[in-house]
């Protein structure tokens, strides 16, 4: 089973792009198993959001 | 007393190229993104003059700062992909380019794994937990952009393409002349670096 180093590498590159079927299967036998990387999986998609919603929400001001 | 047309009509449709500290701030950071994304100063200007002459054109429609302000920087990052796409001249290749030295460092996407690669368990990942006031938020936003800035130029410049201008991984490494691997490498540590910067300065202070 790849280890948690490995994982997050993997995680990260599913932000890019599909994974392909036997990355998906080594991903999901893991994450199954190990909620920090779960956890982890779950902070990379909330940067995602924080990125996307950067540019419209900083400095905005008040109504 | 009714108030005179004008006066009402100027309430609801303030004008905002009237407003000098706000234009001033906002073609700062226009000309701060682009030129991270374009390598070119001259070119980001330029950029950024096309995006706001249209966009002040139609800055009436626009009630609010915060609405302008998104719009701008939409047809912005439109003229940015535009350019990045269009151009012949390729950013020079060694812009994407990882110092070899900083290779051999123990370095914040090592630090949280021990020999075997697992989570040292005091590194472990919780669950992020989000203040939902946005007085809070706008702590937030400002610690967001401290970490952003406080990550290495070409970490940034890949992280930016990716998540902020929106290209696709193929799309960065025609750009840049980067090999796909070079590029996750980068888009990897920009990504660790960035969620620990966030993790120590605002979700460990319970902020």
């Amino acid at each position: 089973m790849l280890n948690c180093k490995t994982i997050t590498k993997l995680l990260s590159v599913a932000q890019d792009r599909k994974l392909n079927l036997a990355e998906k299967i080594r991903l999901k036998l893991h994450t199954t198993m190990c909620s920090a990387c779960r956890a982890f999986d779950k902070q990379l998609q909330e940067l995602q959001g924080f990125s996307n919603n950067f540019i419209n929400e900083k400095h905005t001001p008040k109504d | 007393m009714p108030l005179h047309p004008t006066i009402t009509e100027s309430i609801q449709h303030p004008d905002w190229t009237q407003d000098q500290v706000f234009t001033n701030e906002l073609r700062q950071q226009m000309i701060k993104f682009a030129t991270l994304q374009l390598s070119d100063q001259h070119l980001a200007e330029d950029a950024v003059q096309d995006a706001l002459v249209g966009a002040l054109k139609n800055q009436q429609t626009f009630t609010r700062q915060a609405a302008l302000k998104t719009w701008v920087f939409a047809i912005l990052k439109h003229k940015i992909v535009d350019l990045l796409r269009s151009r012949s001249r390729l950013v020079s290749s060694s812009s994407l380019q990882i110092n070899d030295d900083e290779d051999h460092l123990i370095e914040v996407w090592d630090q949280p794994f021990n020999s075997r690669g697992h989570w040292h368990l005091s590194e472990q990942p919780t669950p992020w937990q989000q203040p939902a006031d946005s007085l809070a938020m706008d702590q937030f936003w400002l610690t967001f952009e401290t970490c952003l800035n406080a990550l290495p130029a070409q970490y940034s410049k890949a992280y930016m393409m990716r998540e902020f201008v929106g290209l696709t991984t193929q799309e960065i490494c025609l750009q840049t002349n980067t090999s796909e691997n070079r590029l996750n490498v980068l888009l990897y540590r920009a990504r660790m670096k960035l969620r620990n910067c966030l993790q120590e300065n605002w979700f460990d202070k319970g902020a």
